[in-house]
Order: structure tokens, then sequence, then C-alpha cells
């Protein structure tokens, strides 16, 4: 796999590394490869570039110190959190500057009667939780990183996690932020009183990929601990049946806290790993949770455990307590280190499709493992449909890590064709860049061209990701497909 | 393309071309708020209808000129809500909901207008009719346009579609009504709000704090012994809840004053000020002033709290939301040259210069 960058820079390296060490303590610029290499990719380690520097500011005046340099010096810069988002949105640029935000890892403030905490942006998503556990309180959007990302990356991304159905995203859970604008600007979006005025910036920037500025403080809202949570557990014989029992708890005005759906191959590679009970006959799980206070959740578990029940589960088990409820979800939580654990290599994708198509795009998942010859173990936010295959391969055999690729930029079309995304969560990055050209008409891509004009006309901010530049569409053209209009259908593409 | 949209494009490139405003209006509900339209008239409600429903996505997409209530009604017929309890004060549009970007007393739980929106599609200054976000409730590929169009006023575009999310009505809704000083009322709603209770909306005017409580049956009776107070006849809560939302409680109504809208952050204690009626809403972090106060004071009492105002209704139509720092402004100005380059859409309608 390689990343074809194609925003270029001409940067005189000797001059920005002098400049950076005069603008910052000496402990903070890190120049030699040695240093650099720790830096050279995110969690999608596949995607390697070594920057000129990577600078770690320890207060915001470095950080705009920096942005200044950059700006006048024409450097692009990559902002980086804990490094671990999986579509390669740290991924260095090769002319520039990694951000590292790592440094900044104070919580400022913690407000119980507010029911806020005011952070830098390196703290981690969990740390949040921990800070706040003793008011009754937490930080809702769990991504399943939660223990080593940041919120200044949660930002960046607009992370979710498997309450999101219930609880939002990133963009419902944070207040406002400080960001610096790619010249050193800094700005104060949104804010802890509602309906900030003028356009809401703070929505837009908010999963901006770091295109748009640099966050260097994050005021996000906590959530009252509910008291009391439980998971109900149903075995299905069929996909299909899975996703129509889905979509009936949703019929039925049902918003589970997490509604979880794994199939017979995740559950497989799980099972040995974690003990958690899974049902290794049942062609696809469901973990629907319900929180609340206890009588909130008896009387919904009840409820889901009817409509699982009309919709043909084959056994249902509930968490009979919270050692059993955390046992249940520990087979979910470690369904990735799990893949990992039987196939040398695996690439994690992120489509969202509407629902209702769940059975089809399955389907058509299966078909896909024979034509490109892989296994893949899907699990899926089926609550908010958010799925993720993940295609097993073996990097050192040759052929497999490009078929692993086009096996996954395939699913990703698909998602599109059925009127989902082409990322529920995980970002554009580097990875996704030429399905944005399957996702968004010309026309759009344009204008959220206009909008990085609007924020950062030089373009210095993470270029090359998140949007595809003009040329990059019509060359990746010569096999677009936009919206379901695939020309051929019937003939395969490879 | 819809025969409405071609002549829709040609209009909308017309007025490019010769640079001249146009004043975006669906049915006119909010011609009131926010600063004077100008322009000539467009009339939205050409475009019109639900194109796409499916309840157990939980997704609803409809055409700007769609009336708001007849959308509500599709959705409560499916037993469904838009949670954010737009206000419609009467014709209100899909399209105009979205642009004024206000939400009603569910927010306090369910969270605003902008939380909902999925997707959005757009005509901008050029006549090119694009796409942003979708249908499903996670999407991050590309910049968040759809909800930057939330609470726009119009000056970016004209938005032709919006998908909202939504959400199962609850199960049991039950109203109550305590005395309180507005004190004891803020102390009230700050200590409920770290808690996890089912309260859904409230309100405190004139001694009184109304409380909606919404949810599982259990949870809601429980609640309601928890909290104490007068239980309200189911009818009369929801007459209530709908008047607040659509302003037409007597607090409202109170002639010429002007009615601004204070937002404040959650625990802010009781304003000091003497010279205005007062109700409060959304946990005390919302809060209806009439005053004759000069606009400079009432600004200068928001901002001291560490909130923001609104001349919402009456007064001087001028200088209506309070003014950006200059970083800021500056990106509002340079996003609108963007997306209206010749500034077409609702001029001066979110602030003079844009």
């Amino acid at each position: 796999m390689s990343f074809i960058n194609d925003a270029a820079f001409e940067v005189d390296r000797e001059p920005l590394i002098a400049e950076l060490y005069r603008r910052l303590p000496r402990h903070c610029v890190l120049s030699d490869v040695e240093d650099l290499r720790p830096y050279e990719c995110d969690g999608l380690s596949a995607y390697c570039e070594l920057p000129l520097a990577v600078v770690l500011p320890e207060n915001e005046e470095q950080v705009i110190a920096v942005l200044r340099t950059c700006h006048r010096l024409g450097v692009p810069m990559v902002p980086r959190g804990a490094g671990t988002g999986l579509s390669g949105g740290a991924l260095p640029h090769a002319q520039g500057v990694v951000v590292s935000l790592a440094r900044m890892k104070d919580i400022l403030s913690l407000d119980p009667e507010q029911r806020l905490a005011v952070v830098q942006p390196g703290v981690r998503n969990l740390a949040i939780s921990e800070a706040a556990a003793p008011h009754g309180l937490y930080y809702a959007p769990d991504p399943s990183s939660q223990i080593a990302c940041t919120i200044g990356g949660n930002v960046a991304e607009n992370s979710g996690g498997v309450h999101c159905l219930k609880y939002g995203l990133t963009v419902h859970n944070v207040l406002s932020v400080r960001m610096i604008l790619a010249d050193g600007t800094p700005v104060a979006l949104g804010g802890t009183a509602p309906e900030s005025p003028g356009l809401d910036l703070l929505a837009l920037s908010i999963g901006s990929e770091g295109l748009l500025g640099v966050v260097t403080e994050v005021t996000v809202n906590l959530t009252p601990t509910p008291p009391c949570a439980q998971v109900v557990m149903a075995s299905f014989d069929d996909v299909n049946k899975a996703g129509n029992a889905v979509a009936a708890i949703i019929a039925a005005g049902i918003i589970p806290a997490g509604l979880e759906m794994m199939d017979k191959a995740a559950t497989a590679a799980v099972e040995p790993f974690v003990n958690a009970g899974y049902d290794l006959e049942a062609a696809a799980i469901l973990l629907a949770e319900s929180d609340g206070t206890e009588e909130e959740v008896a009387e919904e578990i009840a409820r889901i455990r009817t409509v699982l029940e009309e919709n043909g589960a084959t056994s249902l088990k509930v968490s009979g307590n919270e050692q059993e409820r955390l046992l249940y979800w520990a087979g979910r939580k470690a369904a990735f280190p799990a893949i990992g654990r039987i196939s040398p290599d695996y690439y994690c994708m992120d489509g969202t499709i509407p629902r209702k198509h769940l059975g089809e795009m399955l389907t058509a998942i299966n078909a896909m493992e024979e034509k490109y010859n892989l296994r893949c173990a899907n699990v899926f936010h089926a609550g908010d449909g958010n799925l993720h295959p993940l295609i097993m391969f073996d990097a050192n055999k040759p052929g497999e890590l490009e078929r692993a690729e086009a096996f996954g930029a395939e699913i990703l079309e698909r998602s599109v064709q059925f009127g989902g995304s082409i990322t529920g969560e995980h970002g554009v990055g580097a990875e996704k860049i030429d399905q944005m050209c399957v996702q968004y008409s010309e026309d759009a891509l344009d204008a959220f061209r206009a909008v990085k004009n609007a924020l950062d006309p030089a373009g210095l901010l993470n270029p090359g990701k998140g949007i595809p530049s003009l040329h990059r569409c019509a060359e990746y053209g010569a096999m677009h497909v936009h919206k379901g209009n695939v020309p051929f259908p019937e003939l395969p593409r490879f | 393309m819809e025969a409405v949209l071609t002549r829709w494009r040609e209009i909308v490139q017309a007025a490019s071309a010769n640079r001249t405003g146009l004043r975006l209006r669906g049915g006119g509900s909010k011609d009131f708020y926010g600063e004077p339209a100008t322009g000539e008239l467009f009339d939205t409600r050409d475009y019109r209808g639900i194109v796409g429903y499916e309840p157990t996505e939980l997704v609803v997409t409809a055409r700007c000129g769609t009336p708001l209530a007849e959308l509500e009604a599709a959705l409560a017929e499916r037993g469904q809500m838009l949670a954010f309890e737009p206000p419609g004060f009467g014709d209100a549009t899909v399209g105009g909901c979205l642009a004024a970007g206000l939400s009603g007393p569910r927010r306090a739980q369910a969270g605003p207008l902008r939380d909902f929106v999925l997707g959005t599609r757009l005509m901008d200054g050029r006549g090119r009719i694009m796409e942003f976000g979708g249908q499903v409730m996670k999407n991050v590929a590309g910049y968040d346009i759809s909800r930057l169009l939330a609470g726009s006023m119009g000056i970016l575009g004209l938005v032709l579609e919006v998908s909202f999310k939504v959400l199962p009505r609850p199960i049991r809704e039950t109203s109550l009504r305590l005395s309180l000083s507005q004190e004891e009322a803020l102390t009230a709603v700050t200590r409920w709000r770290r808690q996890p209770l089912p309260v859904s909306a409230t309100a405190w005017e004139g001694g009184e704090l109304t409380v909606r409580l919404s949810g599982a049956e259990a949870a809601v009776a429980t609640a309601a012994r928890t909290l104490g107070g007068t239980i309200l006849e189911d009818r009369e809560g929801e007459r209530f809840w709908r008047d607040l939302r659509e302003q037409q409680l007597a607090f409202f109504g109170n002639g010429d004053v002007p009615l601004w809208r204070i937002s404040v952050p959650a625990n802010t204690g009781a304003l000091p000020i003497e010279a205005a009626d007062i109700l409060l809403e959304w946990h005390g972090t919302q809060r209806w002033l009439r005053t004759d106060m000069p606009a400079r004071e009432v600004r200068l009492l928001a901002r001291e709290a560490g909130g923001h105002a609104t001349l919402f209704r009456g007064g001087e139509r001028a200088d209506i939301f309070e003014p950006l720092p200059e970083p800021v402004m500056a990106l509002h100005q340079r996003l609108k040259a963007q997306f209206d380059p010749d500034g077409i859409f609702n001029p001066g309608r979110l602030y003079r210069d844009l």
C-alpha cells in the first residue's frame, strides 16, 4: 500500500529547522531521523512517511509560534494527537512538520455543577471519564481506542463509539473549542451558553481532520452516569433476520444505549480469546444494551426481549450482573485484536449504510470474499448502520495487500450505492481520499474546497488529505461510480 | 431536474449576474426574526413534500417548502418526532426551520436542531445543486456543511432539502408544577441536570416551575414522586408546552415591549435585573426577558454572565445578534464570499455586512 500525496511543496529544510529551534525550547523539536521514526505513521501503519520535523508544543503560545513560522515559510503542517487514527489522517507530509499535541494533556477544569470539563487537546478520552467519575459523570463518546486516543483527535475525526445512537458523536458532546487557524490566529468557537451567535463554525471544525485549524482547548459536556445497565445477547440463524430484528427494535420506539452485531466469522475469532459465551453456531449475534434507572432498564429489557423473540432469535441471554455485562461486551471490544491473532494482518473498513440494506451488504461481502480470495469478519454498530468489515490478509504474501485494498474500496463504493457513506467514524484521511470522488459530486467537492479556502487559503494544514484535489478525481474518474450509477454493473472491477 | 428547480436556477443565476439580493422566504412565520430582510422575495413553497421517510431508519427527508406541520404530522402518525421541538410560529416550512435553527422546550434534554441534521441539498450562488451529509446516522466524509447551514439564516445558499434524524415519541409524558422562587428553581434544575432523571423540559415564570418528565412508564412515575409538586392533567401539560414552544403563553403576549433571548451557561444564578419580566427555559440556560432596557445594557448583562443576547422580537430591528469577535467575523465573510460571491442570498439577514 502506498499513498501518493499530490500536494507538493518546496521547503528548505535547514532554515525551517533553525527557525523552529529559535521559536521553541530545544526539547520541543525533533529533527533527527531516529527521533522522527515513531511519527512516520498513525494507526494505519501501511502508510508511512518521514516529516522534516516533529514539534511538541507545551502550550498554546508555542502552537501559535509554530503555525506562524510554518505559515510564513509555506510549510505543510500535520496535527497529531495519539496517532491512533485508522485513516492516515496524521500521516506526515514529506515536506512538512508534524505538530504533536501530546504534551498538552492537562484537564484545566472540571465543573460538576455545569457538567463540563475544559481540557487540553492531548488529554486521553478515557481520562476525562475517569476524572468525572467521582462526580457521577462521564464523557459519553467512547471510541474503541478510548484508552489511548486524545480528545483533540476525537474532535478532528468526530469520533463515535458503541453508544452513539443514544448519546451522540463528538459533535454532540463538545460545547466549544479554541482553535488556531493556519496563519496562527486563535479563535474561540461555540460556547458554554447555548445557541452561539453566528454560523456554526464549531460544527464545521469538528470532523475536519486537521484541515481547518489546530485545536488547543476543548470544552466537553459531561453526562450523568446511568445507575444501571443490562445487555441482552441474542442469536440468529440468519443475518437477515438479525438485521430485521434491529429494525424492529427501532420500530418499537426503543433507542438502546448500544446495539451491536457480530457475524459468525467475528464470534469465531473472538470467543477463544475472551470466553464471552458467544453462540458459535449462530450466523449472527446481537448485543442490545439498556441503561438508566433500574425500573427503566427492567422495562426496556423486557420490551427488547419480546421484539427479539418475535423476530426469530434462536436463543437469548440477559446479563445477570455487571461482570457478565462487561464480559458480553469484552468480546465485541476485543474484535480487532482477536482478528489480529488469527490473521497476520487485517484491514478495517468503516462504511455506513441504511440498516435496511444490511442483509444485502453482508451477502455482497461474502461474494467479495470469493472474488478477492480473502476472509472477512464483520462487526457492526447495527444501531447506526456503521459497518466494520475486517479483511484478513498476509502482507508477506505477494498481492494480498493489494487485493485487500481493492476489497475494501469495493465495500466502500457499495456503501455509497446503498445511500450510505465511505466513513462513519474513522475519517477520510489519506486512505479514503479517492472514494470521496465516489461519494460526492464534483460540485460538492468544490464546496468543500471553498470551505478550505476560506479557513486555510494557503492550503498548509494537512494538505493532500480529506478532500481530493481537482485533478485527483479526474484521474480516479476512469472508474468513477457515483450514487449507484455503475457503468456496466455486471462486470467485475479489479 | 424538476421544473421548479430549473426555474429557480435561472432566478439564482440571474440574481448573481445582476448582483441583486434574494429574500428567501417560506411561510413567513419568522419574518420578525433576525436583521431586516432585503432583496426580491423568493418563495420557497413551490418545492415541497416529504421525499423519504423510513421510521426504522430514524430519518426523514423533506423539501424546503414542506410545511413543518405536515412533516410533524407524518412523524406523529408513526409515533416519532423532531426531538428538538422547533417552533412553527404559524406556517413555518422545513427550509425556514433549518435556516433559523430554533429549538423548543425539549432541547434541554434532546439537544439543539443542528444535532439532528443529517444531510442537506443546496443550491449555491451559481445555481449548482450539491448534496452534503446523507440519510445515515454517521457520516464523517467531508466537512459538515449541513450543520453549518443550520441557523445560517439562509446566507450561504438556497437549501432545497433537509434530512433530519427523528426519534420515537416517549412512551409516557407527565408534567408537574412546583411553587418556587427564581433562585430555588435555578438550584433545583441544576441539581436535576446532574442526575439521571427523565426531565425533558423545564420552564419557570412568576414563581412557578413547570417540569416535563418523558420516558418509560415506571421511570416517569418514580421521578414524579421524587420531584413532588402538583401533577398537571395530560391535556393541560401538553397545552402548556405547546404554548411555550409557540410563544403563545401570556408572557409572550405583552404588547410592544422588546423580547430578548439571553443564553447563559448552566448553573448561572438569577441575573441582577429588576426592570424585566423573565421566563426561564432549558434548565435556566435560556432566559426570555421582556424589557425596555437599552440594548447595550442587556448585552452587558448577558456577557457578564458568560453568555450572549439576541433581540428576538420587537425593539429596534438592528444589531439583533451578538456581535462577533473580529477574527470570527472575518471567517464569516470569507465563507460567505466563497459560497455566495455575488451576495445574493438573504443579504444582511444574519449580520448587516454579510
